[in-house]
């Protein structure tokens, strides 16, 4: 037997989709120009499909301390957080975060991915219970796969269903309630006010992962929990930089007294390497700068606002009512569609996301847009005329045909 | 193995999403026989847990392929409760 045969389902499937030239899952980014342009299969095209919200990829202050660390600390620690690999610049990143954030702690991690997998697997324990929304990122449920607590599970955002759940555990049982702030492939929020006040009513400690919402909702930009007003309800946020922070890197943030003890015992936090001091620098300089950036979170709000009403007024299936954040998820009716879609979209010029199962839930079959603060008003324009002409060439039904 | 009762339960629970009409005993599985999808399936454990008034814990799912040895699960759970 060989190991890799039990994969060729999924070699099959993805060898029956129908693009022609371009593979959204093998796209090679050849020149990134801007924020949000780059060169891709020698095209010039606008990208909007980045997780880059803020626009810091580019930011002058980031992009000068990056080259100023790598200068004077060299390209790498080459070791990890508890050995070698703490330097100055690891722990005042950790400072500026707790500042940002208003609270005592913060661990650094080498991704969000593993900021998620350390905290869920260490807080939640044998004999604990870990609560997570269904639609919850592959890093959460890694999480739990990862560590020893009963896992629970409720239908996405609902509710109610998570209430009778939580009715239903050990009322002196250890219970870690885990959501997201924004869901990252629909782009819908939390309702988390309810969902906390649930949490704490049932004896949870909880956690937000505000992975697509740091930067831009809340007036400070720290995510829905403090947009919504309810910060006091959570007791661990994780982030990470890879998103509007414009780098790589996690971080949990926690007001817990006993915080600092997940630094021996979190594995993923332990068996790694940290984050080379020149994404430490521009991380810095990156949150810095986001903290004053009350121009840039208006601007990217509203491209986010134009870019949902557009797609609606063309009669395109949108996953949201409105624009709940920056990603805007178009649904389309099967993978085959999508892969058609996906492709012609490239060559008009615009690259989102194509998205579908086992990354997004079940029966959805999207193509991810995600705006950007620095693209301007014309670009946002431009990726609406796009998708109505490639629906045209492919002759997609739209909504108010 | 699971009483009547407990299978019974289930069946019903079942019917409104058995389309293919498959006709329903303990070692029906949920995948090969009533071909479920993993939304119809997740769905289906959440109506069972309300019907029993208990958690089944997503650990244990990938165990569970057949009616059966889901109901079986639920009266371990129900015992384990009282
Ligand atoms: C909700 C959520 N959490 C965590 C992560 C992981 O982030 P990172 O890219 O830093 O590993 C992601 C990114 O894919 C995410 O969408």
């Amino acid at each position: 037997m060989d190991l890799l045969d039990k994969f060729d389902s999924i070699v099959a499937q993805r060898t029956a989709l129908p693009f022609e030239e371009a593979d959204p899952f093998t796209v090679v980014m050849d020149k990134i120009i801007s924020e949000t342009e780059a060169i891709i299969n020698g095209r010039p095209t606008i990208l909007a499909g980045t997780n880059n919200y803020m626009g810091m990829t580019f930011n002058q202050e980031a992009l000068e301390a990056a080259h100023k660390a790598l200068d004077d600390f060299g390209t790498g620690t080459t070791g990890s957080r508890v050995l070698n690999g703490t330097y100055g610049s690891h722990k005042t990143l950790e400072a500026r975060i707790a500042e940002f954030y208003g609270v005592e702690h913060c661990m650094v991690f080498s991704t969000g991915y593993q900021a998620n997998l350390g905290m869920i697997s260490t807080l939640a324990g044998k004999n604990d219970y870990v609560i997570i929304d269904a639609d919850s990122h592959a890093s959460i449920y890694d999480g739990c796969a990862m560590g020893n607590a009963t896992i629970v599970r409720f239908k996405h955002n609902d509710v109610a269903q998570l209430e009778r759940r939580l009715k239903r555990l050990p009322e002196d049982a250890g219970k870690l309630l885990v959501v997201e702030g924004i869901y990252s492939m629909l782009g819908d929020s939390a309702p988390l006010k309810e969902i906390l006040e649930l949490g704490k009513e049932y004896g949870c400690e909880t956690l937000v992962d505000e992975a697509h919402s740091m930067g831009f909702c809340g007036e400070k930009g720290r995510g829905i929990a403090e947009d919504l007003g309810v910060e006091h309800m959570v007791d661990y946020i994780v982030g990470t930089f890879s998103k509007s922070v414009g780098t790589i890197g996690g971080f949990a943030v926690s007001n817990h007294p006993k915080f600092d003890v997940l630094r021996l015992v979190c594995r993923p936090y332990v068996f790694t390497a940290s984050l080379p001091p020149s994404v430490v620098a521009s991380a810095i300089a990156s949150i810095e700068a986001i903290s004053r950036a009350g121009n840039r979170r208006a601007h990217l709000w509203e491209n986010a606002k134009m870019l949902h009403g557009g797609l609606k007024e063309a009669g395109f299936d949108l996953a949201t009512e409105k624009a709940e954040s920056p990603i805007i998820a178009v649904c389309l009716p099967d993978i085959e569609t999508a892969t058609h879609f996906w492709e012609n979209l490239l060559k008009e010029g615009v690259y989102v996301n194509m998205a579908v199962p086992p990354a997004t839930p079940v029966g959805y079959n999207l193509m991810r847009v995600s705006i950007c603060a620095q693209h301007t008003t014309e670009q946002v324009q431009e990726i609406i005329t796009r998708f109505i002409n490639t629906a045209k060439k492919i002759n997609l039904k739209l909504g108010n045909a | 193995m699971a009483t009547a009762e407990t299978l019974e339960k289930i069946y019903a629970l079942i019917e409104p999403v058995n389309r293919k009409s498959c006709q329903l005993a303990p070692e029906t599985s949920f995948a090969v026989d009533l071909e479920l999808d993993s939304l119809t399936v997740m769905d289906l454990v959440a109506d069972i847990e309300d019907e029993f008034d208990i958690v089944i814990p997503l650990n244990i799912l990938p165990d569970l392929e057949t009616i059966v040895q889901v109901a079986d699960a639920v009266e371990k759970i129900v015992a384990e409760n009282e």
